[in-house]
């Protein structure tokens, strides 16, 4: 039987304002299976993004939500999820909005292990305000502020995420809608702080200065680059060069070396919080 | 006989009165001279089953206590110049979206990092103008620590009240002042909480101006599912770009404050009686003040004081009146003019208006103003 996607979406606001082929809708409705999996509930759970194209994904949502501003819904997340802790909070941002603006509060959420889910549209652009380049945009790529080639190098968002400290981290791309899903629901199962990768195309600010401005050629450039992570872990550095890797590279399987963990958070971070009221109030 | 009689210092009041308010949700980032009251904060609230959480950086703190307060926990942060303008992006949003929460300021020095330990009064126009757009504010100036407990329950109240953030502009001087008070008795507090729908989810909307200009607040989880948003929105919570919704939008946002001043304005009259020279002050200026008047008064100088308890908005219709009363009002501030300059508007050519504005970070004395009310007599 076909997914019943009208479940959870505010039909009303339909046809949404994202350009016909974008990618953003294929991770949004990977994300609607996953919750439906876990039969999550509409009213326990809130979806919080930033600015951007991707940004305006809540909007569309039936549940609590929340548009704040460029780069910060991470923060807001925060407040809620520390003031309802046994609440669902799954956060939406954009490449630019998690890893450039709001880059400070991408890491610190990491760190903290707080059971939220990010899940970020990587697609290597400013998507929204017309295509200036990201720090994901590959070197020698064209945006609108690098229109002689990028020269700026790229965060690699799920290494950067797995160091500060983010206990289930994955990437996979807008051609592989059912790995997304997989991927979204360990991540929201996960009691811990998760961030998916969705590596997604924007063929209208991205594509067409790349020569690929249709969706199909800009997906096809990412298909081609895809590589699962096993089997990059046996290729050259050379040879990985503006790839993109997809796969779990934090999860409870993920074979971690020791020296990695030493930092890690021991707790998710409303438990230890819990823990600490209980201990104070018991003191007092 | 007196009885809730113990020592508290001005910081560790805001945080006791934010408790005893209520608020059970505390984020912020530590600047001096405001670090007290997060300190207070991270030892108290576990003890009422509360939240503290230092975040990264004021952009965050910011963040956090609006999404606890959506999440029907009211909030505070506090910080100082610097970090107050980091907050401004998302205070700004907090007065858009009308989610009700309290920013403790402890004033100091600035443009910059300035006099980071010093007295200064700096924020007076950053609380009004901050953040871009046009927008209510309120905001209150406690002078005595009996004061700093009273207005930041008030603080608190009215942000419930009228769905707005609130801002308490506090001196340094008063935030480390530390004495013996009596705090009122805990059950005779007002404690206002936002009011709710009324109706079932299917007919709530989060800006329903039927109700008023204060529409009802849905809390996150509790079955309503609407959507919050920075954009201009229609009652329905999303966006629109209807130059008509826009307007009536943004006009409604300053009459839920405006229509409301009569409850909101708080200030207070010292000697005013027969006074024909006035001084206009706020937070701890207003205290020398008050000596400086007690000291003229002697020498058979007719001064008295209009002290703001809530500065912002400001008591118009009564600088109005002074203005074409008296003959001199001195306004002692730590800034170089940035409330006298809109007494001046008021006071057009009616009345002489005299600022005494130290920014060096010593407070002003009280001679310092005496001189100034023996030259204006
Ligand atoms: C403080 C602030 N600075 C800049 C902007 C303008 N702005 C809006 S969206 C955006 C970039 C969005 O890029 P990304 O996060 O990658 O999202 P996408 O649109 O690509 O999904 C920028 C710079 C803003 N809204 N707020
Ligand atoms: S501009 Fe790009 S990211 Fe935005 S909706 Fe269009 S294709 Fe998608
Ligand atoms: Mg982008």
């Amino acid at each position: 039987m076909a997914f019943d996607y009208e479940k959870y979406l505010r039909m009303e606001k339909i046809p949404h304002l994202w350009c016909p082929g974008c990618g953003i809708g294929v991770v949004l409705k990977s994300m609607l299976r996953a919750i439906d999996n876990l039969d999550w509930h509409r009213d326990d759970t809130a979806f919080v993004s930033g600015i951007g194209c991707t940004s305006r994904a809540p909007g569309y949502i039936d549940c609590n939500t929340l548009h704040t501003t460029h780069g910060r819904g991470l923060t807001f997340a925060t407040g809620i999820k520390m003031a309802k802790p046994d609440k669902n909070v799954v956060i939406f941002s954009g490449d630019g909005d998690a890893t450039a603006i709001g880059g400070n509060h991408f890491i610190h959420a990491c760190r903290r292990n707080i059971d939220m889910t990010l899940i970020i549209v990587n697609n290597n652009i400013y998507g929204m305000t017309g295509g200036q380049h990201s720090p994901t945009t590959p070197i020698g790529f064209k945006a609108s502020t690098t229109i002689y080639g990028n020269i700026d190098p790229s965060f690699d968002i799920c290494l950067l995420a797995r160091a500060a400290g983010a206990t289930y981290v994955a990437r996979s791309t807008v051609n592989n809608g059912r790995t997304l899903e997989k991927y979204i629901q360990k991540g929201l199962a996960n009691k811990g702080f998760s961030v998916i990768e969705a590596v997604s195309n924007c063929h209208t600010q991205f594509g067409r200065k790349n020569n690929m401005s249709d969706p199909i050629s800009s997906r096809k450039w990412i298909k081609d680059r895809e590589i699962p992570l096993a089997k990059a872990r046996s290729m050259k550095a050379d040879d990985l060069k503006n790839m993109v890797i997809t796969g779990e590279f934090i999860s409870e399987e993920s074979d971690m070396e020791r020296w990695e963990n030493y930092n890690r958070a021991l707790e998710e971070y409303t438990k230890a919080y819990g823990d600490l009221i209980k201990k104070v109030k018991k003191k007092k | 006989m007196k009885k809730n009689i113990k020592f508290y210092s001005g910081a560790e009041l805001v945080a006791k009165a934010a408790i005893d308010a209520g608020c059970r949700f505390f984020g912020g980032y530590p600047i001096t001279p405001s670090s007290e009251i997060a300190e207070h904060m991270s030892k108290e609230l576990p003890k009422v089953g509360g939240t503290f959480i230092q975040m990264e950086d004021e952009i965050a703190a910011m963040g956090s206590i609006i999404g606890a307060s959506l999440a029907g926990v009211k909030s505070l942060t506090a910080t100082s110049g610097p970090g107050f303008s980091l907050k401004q992006e998302n205070l700004g949003y907090a007065y858009m979206a009308e989610v009700p929460c309290v920013i403790c300021n402890v004033m100091r020095g600035g443009p910059s990092t300035g006099l980071p330990t010093a007295l200064a009064q700096a924020d007076i126009m950053q609380a009004k103008w901050g953040t871009h757009g046009d927008h209510p504010v309120i905001a209150l100036t406690p002078a005595y620590l009996e004061e700093v407990y009273e207005l930041t329950i008030k603080a608190f109240n009215f942000s419930e009240m009228y769905r707005i953030p609130v801002i308490i502009l506090l001196d340094e001087l008063i935030a480390h002042l530390s004495t013996a008070i009596e705090l009122p008795d805990k059950d005779l507090l007002v404690i206002k909480n936002r009011k709710g729908p009324t109706v079932k989810p299917e007919k709530y909307f989060p800006y329903d101006t039927a109700y008023g200009d204060v529409p009802p607040m849905a809390d996150f989880f509790k079955g309503y599912r609407y959507h919050v948003t920075g954009l201009s929105h229609d009652k329905t919570g999303f966006p629109t770009t209807d130059p008509d919704l826009v307007q009536a939008d943004q006009e409604r946002h300053i009459r839920k404050v405006n229509a409301n001043k009569g409850k909101i304005i708080d200030f207070e009259y010292y000697k005013m009686r027969d006074a024909d020279i006035v001084i206009f002050a706020y937070g701890s200026t207003s205290r020398a003040a008050r000596v400086a008047i007690d000291k003229a008064r002697k020498l058979g100088i007719k001064v008295g004081m209009m002290r703001l308890r809530v500065i912002w908005p400001l008591p118009e219709a009564e600088i109005l009146k002074l203005c074409s009363k008296v003959k001199a009002i001195i306004v002692p501030e730590m800034n170089l003019g940035q409330l006298s300059n809109v007494i001046e508007k008021f006071a057009a050519d009616r009345t002489k208006i005299v600022g005494i504005n130290h920014v060096g970070g010593v407070p002003i004395h009280p001679s310092n103003i005496l001189d100034v009310i023996k030259e204006v007599k």
